[in-house]
């Protein structure tokens, strides 16, 4: 068959997303018609840089969903090579095409005969599973200790603060290839962080809980066993690897829900250890910056406890910057990603996520540009959308 | 101020020494020691032969007094080994063991010895080091000027075209990490398939030689994420400036926009970045780390990766001692300059 000319491999590549054009339509239209109703969210809509921003993210999440979860968007399988497809030009089609197979690779094949579009696709699936969810629990982290830290101050801020400043004064590099290496990996570190890791966003759940609702037992006792055994089951599911024979491993494989693959928990708790301590400081800075306020007064004065202020007076009060944060941190951690993924670090080499496909094309870059080239803007026009969408956000919210 | 900078420098000396003494206990964990074991002596070797290997060489004794060696502040080993051949860790091959000093640690002034490139680690880093602070210091040389023009003239008529136009810019640029930069510099500039092959791709014989031509790409690499992110700081900082009260007031006396922009507002639009621009140094590290990996430029960042690849323990080290002393100084360089620029802010 004759290569595709660029109007064509343009217009498939677009045919191929439609399922994602449908679903930011949908998106949109609801959006703007509600607008006003939508209170922060909505007023994005307001300004065109929050909404090309939005646009580009959700179009990473829809196309990252469709691929991940029901296999559409791509047309090939991002690991199955392709005979004769090494190194091929973007449009090329494929030497003996039979009726399973998509008859061309619309970016062309990478050095492995892998289809560059496909991987590119697949790609965004796992980025946007580990950035956002990481970037979460990096702020759970944060704002479990930044907000006592904040609020008490005295020796339990010094501590922490060193602690930290201490992980802020390693360069990123450096502390990826201490945590991330297969030798490090073998000595169980990052499984025993993990472990540590996730046991945050339960104490920080039924502390949240606890402080609102302590004074009404009989919602509180219940409340509280429900979230503390389905919590538990999950947390012991996520940190277990049943059969596996790695260092935490005592659960029943029975009540074993889900194993995540090695090295995405790797993966993930470091770029988790590498946010938490900006999140930390920042929620640190926010809190002493909030205490002084007559509402923290006010509650004090009423004698509500500590927790409570923290949690439900303090906390509510400072999502404007969070949030905004939060976006800007979302791309940090994709950037991050790619980084540990440049280096060959944690995700298994064939894996198609942005940083190792850029990494395994940038070995012919000077002779075959379609391979690095094509996860280049993909991570960038993520990273770009969430920092336009964190301006929109801040451009709105300071408007008031 | 003295009693400032005095407690400065003992949280800078605490927190260098918590930080070298974690990257001393991780890198020396036993499936790190076994694999350099491996890659020394050779790759079949028996669990014994790891085992006896590592205790010739002193590495199985505890962590704290192996930190301790290094730092110098305890004697160095003299171990006979099960080879019968007794070896000092401060005598060096073709020194009598007996000459050896008793102490050879950093406070003595030695670095250790680099098994990957089979010198002292010392020589290697200030190699790096000289090599990557050349580099550093050309991406600054571009980056700064450019940064603060592009702010400025951003920030000094808020909302126009010019400050559409460049803030685009550096929302772009601010936006892409230092190895998709250098993947799509690579692809325009020097790419022999279709790109203009005005430069080269490896920065290589920069090393010796420094060309327009071989150096120009990784420079411009590191500098773009940096212009972007020190031209937002700018920008913010003079547009707030712009609508202040005193600019106003010199606008209705009369004196002209160039006058108000270079002589009132450019001094106090100042001040914020260059608290930015000095934080930004330990990121730039970072930055340099890919771009001499991409650019095959074998500098300091090359070589943190080449040794923690390697676990080239002794400069692996070091290359953290010297980065933590340059987050921590710069840290301090930005606190106390800018006391000096903004003379509301005293130090308590």
């Amino acid at each position: 068959m004759e290569p595709l000319s660029w109007l064509e491999i343009i217009g498939r590549i677009l045919y191929q997303f439609l399922p994602v054009w449908f679903a930011m339509i949908a998106v949109f239209a609801v959006s703007i018609i509600y607008k006003r109703k939508l209170g922060l969210y909505g007023r994005i809509f307001d300004s065109t840089v929050g909404m090309i921003g939005f646009a580009l993210v959700i179009f990473w999440v829809f196309t990252a969903f469709f691929a991940g979860a029901f296999d559409l968007v791509a047309t090939h399988d991002p690991i199955s090579q392709v005979s004769g497809m090494k190194n091929k030009v973007p449009g090329t089609a494929l030497r003996n095409p039979d009726g399973d197979l998509y008859p061309y690779y619309l970016l062309g094949g990478d050095t492995l005969a892998r289809d560059v579009f496909s991987q590119m696709i697949y790609g965004s699936a796992i980025v946007l599973a580990i950035a956002p969810l990481a970037t979460l629990f990096g702020y759970v982290v944060g704002i479990t200790l930044g907000l006592p830290a904040g609020y008490f101050g005295g020796r339990l801020d010094t501590i922490l603060s060193f602690l930290a400043n201490l992980i802020l004064a390693f360069p990123v590099i450096l502390l990826f290839y201490l945590l991330v290496t297969p030798e490090i990996v073998a000595t169980g570190i990052p499984s025993y962080m993990a472990a540590v890791f996730f046991v945050f966003p339960l104490v920080f759940l039924v502390v949240f809980l606890n402080a609102r609702y302590h004074v009404m037992p009989h919602v509180r006792t219940p409340m509280l066993a429900i979230v503390l055994f389905l919590g538990l089951w999950l947390y012991f599911s996520t940190i277990s690897e049943a059969g596996r024979g790695t260092y935490v491993d005592f659960w029943p494989g029975a009540l074993d829900l889900f194993n995540i693959p090695g090295g995405v928990l790797v993966v993930f708790v470091s770029v988790v250890f590498v946010n938490s301590p900006t999140i930390f400081r920042i929620m640190r800075g926010l809190t002493l910056d909030v205490k002084t306020r007559d509402y923290v007064s006010a509650a004090q004065t009423r004698g509500e406890t500590s927790w409570y202020i923290m949690l439900w007076e303090i906390l509510p009060n400072v999502r404007g910057p969070l949030i905004v944060d939060f976006c800007l941190r979302i791309g940090y951690a994709t950037i991050l990603l790619g980084t540990l993924g440049f280096f060959g670090l944690g995700l298994p080499p064939e894996s198609p996520d942005w940083g190792t496909t850029i990494n395994t094309g940038r070995k012919l870059l000077s002779v075959y540009l379609h391979p690095a080239l094509t996860p280049a803007f993909a991570l960038l026009s993520l990273v770009l959308g969430l920092n336009l969408l964190a301006d929109g956000l801040r451009e709105e919210s300071l408007k008031d | 101020m003295g009693l400032f900078l005095l407690r400065r420098l003992g949280v800078m000396l605490l927190t260098a020494l918590c930080l070298t003494f974690i990257v001393f206990f991780l890198t020396n964990l036993y499936p790190n020691l076994e694999k350099l074991a491996k890659t020394q002596g050779n790759f079949r070797m028996s669990e014994a032969a790891v085992s006896s290997w590592l205790g010739n060489r002193g590495y199985t004794r505890p962590t704290v007094v192996k930190y301790g060696e290094w730092l110098g502040v305890v004697p160095g080993y003299v171990i006979e080994g099960s080879d019968g051949e007794t070896r000092a860790r401060c005598a060096p091959k073709g020194v009598e063991v007996a000459d050896a000093p008793r102490f050879c640690g950093v406070l003595q002034g030695d670095w250790g010895f680099s098994t990957r490139a089979k010198e002292a680690a010392g020589d290697v880093m200030w190699r790096g080091l000289g090599l990557t602070g050349f580099l550093m210091m050309w991406a600054l040389i571009i980056t700064v000027p450019v940064a603060l023009t592009i702010g400025v003239l951003a920030g000094m008529r808020e909302g126009s075209k010019t400050d559409r136009t460049l803030s685009t810019f550096s929302i772009i640029t601010s936006a892409t990490p230092e190895y998709v930069s250098g993947v799509v510099l690579i692809a325009i500039f020097a790419s022999s398939a279709v790109g203009l092959k005005w430069l080269k791709g490896s920065a290589t014989s920069a090393m010796n030689d420094a060309t327009f031509e071989n150096f120009l790409l990784p420079v411009i690499t590191i500098a773009l994420f940096s212009i972007g992110y020190i031209a937002r700081m700018t920008r913010a900082s003079m547009t707030e400036v712009m609508t202040a009260q005193y600019i106003r007031t010199a606008r209705l006396k009369g004196v002209s926009f160039k006058n108000i922009v270079m002589k009132h507002a450019l001094r106090n639009a100042l001040i914020a970045p260059f608290t930015v621009i000095i934080l930004q140094i330990p990121y730039l590290l970072t930055g340099v780390v890919i771009t001499e990996t991409l650019f095959n430029y074998k500098g300091f960042g090359w070589l943190l990766v080449q040794s923690a690849g390697n676990n080239d323990i002794d400069v692996l080290l070091g290359v953290s001692v010297i980065s933590v002393i340059i987050v921590l100084v710069t840290q301090l360089i930005s606190d106390i300059g800018y006391v000096y620029l903004n003379p509301r802010i005293r130090i308590s």
